[in-house]
């Protein structure tokens, strides 16, 4: 039976403009979002630059409830994919906060504990630990972080897994003479080290394998410790 | 007219005739036959050979050519040979005697019969009469009397060895002879015999000289026979077999007696390393050389003959390993002996040069990281040859020139480089002295300014102190600047005027003395030009040089053996609130006094800059293997650089460790993603 074209027409329009409507509606929701994303960048971010600077983190950070050198806003950045450490740009702001479909501070607060679950997440870790490295390389050139800011970074992320390890290597890394700075090679050789090898047993360790020889170090004046 | 047809055996009886009288000469030393009779004869071979057939007779005349020559090997020949096998020499004379007769006849045979060999038997691919010839003597006479004539021979060489003199040059033909019948003939019938003849010779010897010798006369006997067999093979037998004959006789010698020779050196302790070692590192330190020390050189160089000199036992493990670990460690010792050896020739023992070459070649030799031993030799040799000490240039170069032998690589190559560039500087001097001669300038350097100048990067870096110099020694400077310029552009001149030498008058009140000083010292004195008295300060101020330095500068200078300046206070150390007066007092017996300023042995700067090389070194190896390699797990990396590097010194696992981790800083390595133990070259 056929049906009047102009019937045909009038559902075709009824579904057309639902469509538009739905199509117009998510789009007003994403460009709301992203509006009231973009509202939260606003509120920290430095006028001049367009920047939110170390200032505007540490209130973000205030208002997150969270302490700056909290592992999870460097979670937070790792999400954004932020360059520098100590700024976000209007640009990595909105991918995190997308990402974690946060418009708001509540609701960035809110997803703070899933952020983590996930950045835990074996498949995830070792990018977020290689990450927060060149995280805190701040000149342009430059290779190696020196001890003291490796010890808190070791201690911010590794530190509520891995707490023997953290303790022990940042106690070595103080007293030792050799090293001033760390590079990426033994800053992974670590992460490798603590999920590895047995703590404080080490009875895996063989310093003839490819280990960082800091590690080597490591392991021998931990041994003379014991002994 | 046709030419006469010569029939067969017309002509051949004419041939014949021809034949038998050329054999005649080779026994009655009366010529027989005439260069126009060959010519005769060849005449005839052609025309019989170039008739038309069937005249042409040249397959019959090829026969007979052969047969004749068959025969004579029989008939003649041979016999000769056998007449004389009673007698050694006899024979081998005899032997040489056909030998050279059989090639002269087939030489007059081939040229008689040219015509034959060049178309007939080419024609008919026949052996030439010269190949029929050799293969008959080969044959028919040699393979006959082989065995004979190299028993000959073979006695011979005994009787040589016994101490007989025997006829060099009989046996240097003998052997060239088996030579030329071929130099299988040479190796099978003669060298193979010969070989075991000489083990069996020396088997016997080796066997009584262990019983009844020491281990020194042993070894020493052993050198001999091997440098006489050496000889032998100079004198007559082919070149080839010297390598095989070597081998046969340090075989007999030292591997066939090796347990009785390790038992004898341990009961006559008379290579007892220990008490050497323990020598070594008691007297090295001393100042003076003592008669202890004349006994330690000895014993030194009664090493270097054994170990260096005896071939029989150079680095035979049995020695090597024991010397090595005495001497472990004491590697900077051993070049400071050296260096002390070199710079004094002592008193009632005089050490000639070639002594003091064996002392240094010899602890080279024993030295287990050879790159400090030449890092702190270097340093030596530097100031020797800069402060012309030691002994003379040739002799230097020859103690390089062996060291260079001794060692592989880049040992030497920095001293050699230091001694030329001393030569290059002597010229350069000269051109200069001819510079400032011809120098126009009204302001002429009055003081004679000698230059010589180091490359750097060769010459260990010497530390030097700026001070301001007195206008005299300004003025040369710039004129020798402006003379360099004209040589060579773009180059810059680092004084280092703590090893400069001057020669300063000084106007005392007994009499004029020259002082010889360092440029140092000497600017210090000159202050003293102008004013008698000067306070530390003033100096100071005046020379702008820092507190240590001047310090050390005045020490010398007035708490020393030779007093200068006086100091007030007169203490034992100087300070700032010193004074100081120039000493006109001061004189001396000699008319020349040289005032010492003691260089500083500075031992942990070589050991640091040893280091620093041993990095680069490294380094370097490690990025050539991996280079080469594109990616290697490190256990392999290791052990291949621990091969490359192992001639100048063992790099330990920590060491390539920390070199790998600069280097993947530095994006010349990276580490495997999926195998943390694999190393990968980024090119």
């Amino acid at each position: 039976m056929r049906r009047s074209a102009a019937s045909k027409k009038k559902s075709d329009s009824i579904t057309t403009s639902t469509t538009d409507l739905f199509r117009s509606a998510s789009s007003k929701a994403t460009t709301k979002e992203m509006d009231r994303i973009d509202h939260l960048f606003n509120q920290y971010a430095n006028i001049s630059s367009n920047l939110i600077d170390p200032e505007g983190i540490e209130e973000l950070c205030s208002n997150l409830e969270v302490s700056h050198t909290d592992i999870r806003i460097l979670m937070l950045a790792w999400k954004m994919k932020a360059e520098k450490q100590g700024y976000f740009t209007q640009e990595e702001w909105r991918r995190g906060l997308k990402a974690l479909r946060a418009d708001t501070i509540n609701k960035l607060k809110k997803a703070l504990p899933e952020l983590e679950k996930e950045v835990r997440r074996q498949s995830n870790f070792a990018d977020f630990y290689a990450y927060a490295f060149r995280y805190c390389l701040t000149e342009e050139k430059q290779k190696s972080i020196d001890i003291e800011t490796i010890c808190q970074l070791l201690d911010i992320v590794m530190g509520s897994t891995f707490r023997a390890q953290v303790d022990y290597f940042v106690e070595y890394l103080k007293i030792q003479n050799d090293y001033k700075v760390i590079n990426m090679d033994q800053w992974m050789g670590f992460y490798r080290f603590c999920n590895e090898i047995s703590f404080p047993e080490m009875t895996e360790y063989n310093p003839e394998l490819a280990w960082p020889l800091v590690l080597d170090s490591f392991v021998e004046w931990i041994s003379e410790k014991e002994a | 007219m046709e030419p006469k047809i010569i029939d067969f055996e017309q002509g051949w009886d004419y041939i014949e005739t021809g034949i038998t009288a050329m054999k005649r000469q080779f026994e009655v030393p009366v010529p027989e036959i005439t260069p126009e009779h060959i010519l005769d004869l060849y005449t005839a071979v052609y025309k019989m050979c170039t008739q038309r057939s069937p005249h042409d007779f040249s397959s019959q005349l090829y026969q007979k050519c052969c047969e004749t020559m068959e025969e004579y090997m029989n008939s003649t020949v041979l016999p000769a040979l056998n007449e004389k096998l009673g007698d050694e020499y006899m024979l081998l004379r005899e032997l040489l005697k056909r030998w050279s007769n059989h090639k002269m006849l087939v030489r007059l045979l081939s040229a008689i019969f040219h015509y034959l060999n060049r178309y007939f038997i080419v024609r008919e691919s026949l052996p030439s009469i010269e190949k029929v010839g050799m293969g008959y003597f080969r044959d028919l006479v040699y393979n006959k009397i082989q065995c004979k004539v190299r028993e000959a021979v073979l006695a011979l060489v005994d009787k040589e060895r016994e101490g007989e003199d025997i006829d060099r040059k009989l046996m240097k033909r003998v052997l060239e002879f088996y030579v030329e019948i071929g130099m299988e003939r040479y190796e099978q019938d003669f060298e193979t015999f010969m070989l075991k003849d000489t083990a069996s010779y020396y088997s016997r010897k080796a066997s009584s000289w262990i019983q009844e010798d020491s281990i020194h006369d042993y070894i020493f006997k052993s050198e001999q026979c091997l440098q006489k067999e050496k000889e032998r093979v100079s004198h007559y037998l082919h070149f080839s077999s010297e390598p095989n004959l070597v081998k046969v006789v340090k075989h007999e010698f030292s591997v066939v007696h090796e347990n009785q020779i390790l038992e004898k050196t341990h009961a006559e302790r008379q290579i007892s390393l220990g008490p050497l070692a323990k020598i070594f590192k008691q007297h090295v330190t001393d100042t003076t050389i003592n008669a202890k020390e004349q006994v330690l050189i000895r014993k030194v160089i009664e090493l270097h003959e054994m170990y260096m000199v005896t071939e029989c036992f150079q680095n035979h493990t049995l020695f090597h390993k024991d010397l090595k670990r005495a001497v472990a460690g004491s590697d900077a010792l051993l070049a400071t002996f050296c260096d002390r050896i070199i710079l004094k020739k002592w008193g009632s023992e005089e050490l000639s040069d070639e002594d003091i070459e064996k002392v240094v070649i010899f602890l080279a030799y024993i030295s287990d990281e050879k790159d400090i031993f030449a890092e702190f030799y270097r340093k030596k040799l530097a100031l020797r040859l800069l402060l012309n000490r030691g002994v003379s240039d040739d002799h230097e170069r020859s103690i390089l020139t062996k060291l260079k032998q001794q060692n592989r690589g880049q040992f030497t190559f920095k001293m050699e480089r230091m001694m030329t560039d001393l030569t290059l500087s002597r010229e350069n001097q000269n051109s200069f002295k001819e510079y400032v001669a011809s120098y126009n300038h009204v302001a002429k350097p009055g003081i004679g300014l000698t230059v010589t100048l180091l490359t750097s990067g060769i010459w260990p870096s010497y530390k030097t102190f700026g001070i301001n110099l007195p206008n005299e020694m300004v003025k040369c400077i710039e004129v020798f600047k402006e003379f360099y310029e004209t040589k060579t552009k773009g180059r810059k001149l680092t004084w280092i005027h703590s090893l400069g030498t001057c020669h300063v008058n000084g106007q005392f009140d007994q009499k004029p003395i020259e002082l010889i000083v360092s440029t140092h010292q000497a600017v210090v004195l000159l202050l003293f030009n102008t004013k008698d008295k000067l306070s530390y300060n003033d100096i100071q101020t005046q020379l702008n040089v820092g507190h240590e330095d001047l310090v050390w500068l005045l020490y010398s200078l007035s708490c020393g053996k030779y007093k200068i300046l006086i100091k007030e206070p007169a203490t034992e150390t100087v300070s700032r609130t010193d004074v100081f007066e120039f000493n006109s007092k001061f004189t001396a017996r000699m008319c020349r006094v040289k005032i010492p300023l003691p260089h500083v042995n500075d031992r942990k700067k070589v050991i640091e800059d040893v280091d620093k090389d041993r990095r680069y070194a490294i380094n370097a190896t490690i990025v050539r293997i991996m280079k080469g390699k594109k990616a290697l797990g490190l256990q392999q990396l290791v052990s291949e650089c621990v091969e490359q590097l192992n001639q100048m010194f063992k790099p330990d696992i920590k060491a390539i460790k920390m070199r790998i981790e600069d280097l993947i800083t530095r994006d010349f390595l990276e580490r495997d993603r999926e195998n943390p133990n694999i190393f990968r070259y980024l090119a």
